[in-house]
């Protein structure tokens, strides 16, 4: 387990409790009792940390290592049913954003997104999440496939950013965001967007015209990351506490501006520290959603979706 | 003891009999370095008469390129930034939109305009790099929107002249928003048969080429302008390598495939007009 700077007296009990377990292992003696104890108090500083996290802290809450990622979710939902689709059919295939037919309780969904590697050669290999323009390609070729086949789209949004690479010029990276943002916003299939981590701007959003757009508890998304924007904005890597202040990025500004429809929650202390219970809420979640949004007629379905993007923005007139 | 004494008279213009040149009488290309007569310059269209160098220009120069006798309606001219996120880095954002329309004399960083070009209506949206950049923020993603309202009532094509550093930091997702609001209504405005032209200008980059920009029926590149997703530094800074001469500029993205073509400024109403009458007839 890893744990994040501000989760150190956490950390500490707990290695408190694991010392006091394997010694009374040894000894014999009967420590049930403080250890229950201990446990009380794991999750009373649990609960005081976690109550009160700075947008800042949420960042670095969504990058955690041990944070499952789009195909740890895509497992669970489809036990074991999933079948990844490959390649964009003109250059190659992106390891950054995977995607796949799955059955959640028996409904048939294509399930995309942008995935990150666990350890250094899969970080290496997943680049980070960053995908190139193939990615944006591929998730538009499965997406085009799940709408003729009439099969709700689920995406899984992790991201910090499109690939800034060279080829990713050449190759047109913001011909083929471009392209998804204008064909996704009439794809005639429900659409249910969430957010499982990062939410770096085009890149996230490249995925992201949804009927339902929705961020896990402990994530971020804006125009830009708090560490770019700080080093744009104030000149300087060091404010990157105050641009993520001032971006108004977590999911309770982003739903009080109107521009996600809804938070899931996560168990206390961030998704990883139980999988399984944030596995079984985004379930029920898209369950719900797709319950809502199937019946409504596909044009009707594509009209509100469209209004509602548009509704977006704040201006003054006059 | 001649060597003292000034034998000759020296200078003695007095400075209120100075003959002053008049400011702004040449203009020098900021790439060739050559100088030509500023009103050669602006009959040129602003562009180089030595090396072709396309000067930025502004919305009111464009609406005159384009639109005939330079006449034309501004649609929603009144539109100006709120501030739903009360953003404050070095400076609150409100005074920055305050300090850029008394310097730029905009209300933002785009005008969007109905005028007639040889004879056929037209649709312009363009934007204004003076104003913070030509950032994208709510009121830019506003205007193109009512604008292709407008078209698709009116079945006027769309053209949207984009000259943009990318979407707008201060207004964080909500800028973020107006690719997906400008994406959306463009497939609207697709849907109905309006034509619409995108014109990508020096530079365009970001949020911008990452939405509407890359989406016309016609792309059209102005000759040397800077066009990509990610800015130069950046990728420069991800490749850790230097970047290959004409990275980036019209000239290579059209080689990539993402430009139908790049038209000199003053070949642009012509050019444009027979692609209305092409598409109208």
């Amino acid at each position: 387990m890893n744990y994040l700077d501000f989760e150190k007296p956490i950390a500490e009990l707990i290695e408190q409790k694991e010392k006091m377990a394997n010694a009374a292992q040894k000894s014999g003696v009967d420590v049930t009792k403080t250890l229950e104890e201990l446990d009380g108090k794991i999750a009373d500083k649990r609960k005081e940390i976690f109550g009160k996290l700075t947008p800042w802290q949420r960042v670095q809450v969504s990058r955690h290592p041990d944070r499952p990622y789009t195909l740890a979710y895509i497992e669970a939902l489809t036990a074991g049913s999933f079948i990844e689709l490959h390649g964009d059919r003109t250059v190659k295939d992106d390891k950054a954003m995977v995607g796949g037919l799955g059955l959640i309780d028996g409904h048939t969904v294509m399930l995309i997104g942008q995935q990150k590697g666990n350890n250094t050669k899969m970080r290496q290999y997943r680049n980070f999440g960053m995908p190139n323009p193939e990615g944006y390609r591929k998730a538009l070729r499965l997406m085009k496939m799940a709408e003729k086949f009439n099969k709700p789209i689920i995406t899984f949004i992790d991201t910090p950013g499109a690939y800034p690479g060279l080829e990713a010029e050449e190759r047109g990276q913001g011909e083929a965001i471009a392209r998804n943002l204008l064909e996704m916003s009439k794809l005639r299939v429900p659409v249910i967007c969430i957010v499982i981590g990062e939410g770096a701007s085009g890149g996230a959003l490249g995925i992201g015209i949804g009927d339902r757009v929705l961020m896990l508890e402990n994530t971020w998304y804006s125009v830009i990351s708090p560490e770019s924007c700080s080093s744009i904005l104030w000149r300087s890597w060091n404010e990157k506490e105050r641009a993520a202040e001032a971006l108004k990025l977590t999911p309770e500004d982003m739903k009080q501006h109107g521009l996600v429809d809804g938070i899931i929650p996560e168990p206390l202390g961030g998704a990883h520290t139980s999988p399984e219970e944030i596995f079984a809420t985004v379930k029920a979640e898209i369950l719900k959603h797709l319950g809502e949004l199937s019946p409504v007629n596909a044009d009707e379905r594509i009209t509100r979706r469209i209004d509602k993007f548009c509704k977006m923005g704040v201006v003054v007139e006059g | 003891m001649s060597w003292f004494k000034r034998i000759k008279e020296g200078i003695t213009t007095s400075t209120k009999e100075k003959k002053e040149t008049p400011e702004g009488l040449w203009y020098k290309c900021v790439k060739c370095k050559k100088i030509c007569p500023t009103n050669e310059h602006v009959l040129n269209l602003y562009v180089c008469p030595h090396c072709n160098y396309h000067e930025r220009i502004g919305s009111a120069e464009y609406f005159e390129v384009i639109f005939d006798n330079n006449e034309y309606v501004e649609l929603d001219p009144n539109l100006s930034s709120g501030d739903p996120l009360e953003f404050t880095d070095t400076k609150n954002y409100k005074s920055r939109i305050v300090e850029s329309q008394k310097k730029s004399g905009l209300k933002d960083a785009l005008r969007s305009a109905h005028g007639v070009v040889d004879g056929r209506d037209l649709v312009v949206c363009c934007m204004d790099f003076g104003f913070i950049g030509g950032s994208m923020g709510s009121v830019v993603g506003e205007k193109i929107a009512r604008a292709i309202d407008y078209c698709l009532q009116k079945k006027i094509p769309l053209m949207i002249i984009s000259k943009s550093g990318g979407a707008r930091m201060m207004e964080a997702a909500y800028s973020l928003m107006q690719m997906a609001k400008t994406s959306a209504k463009l497939a609207l405005l697709s849907q109905a048969g309006i034509p619409y032209i995108s014109l990508l200008t020096d530079p365009t980059t970001g949020g911008v080429t990452a939405s509407y920009a890359m989406l016309g029926d016609l792309n059209i590149g102005e000759p040397g302008a800077l066009i990509g997703f990610a800015g130069p530094r950046v990728v420069k800074e991800t490749i850790g390598k230097d970047l290959p001469k004409g990275f980036q500029t019209s000239e290579f993205v059209l080689e990539h495939g993402f430009l139908d073509k790049i038209v000199s400024r003053k070949d642009l109403k012509p050019t444009l007009s027979r692609l209305l009458e092409m598409f109208q007839s």
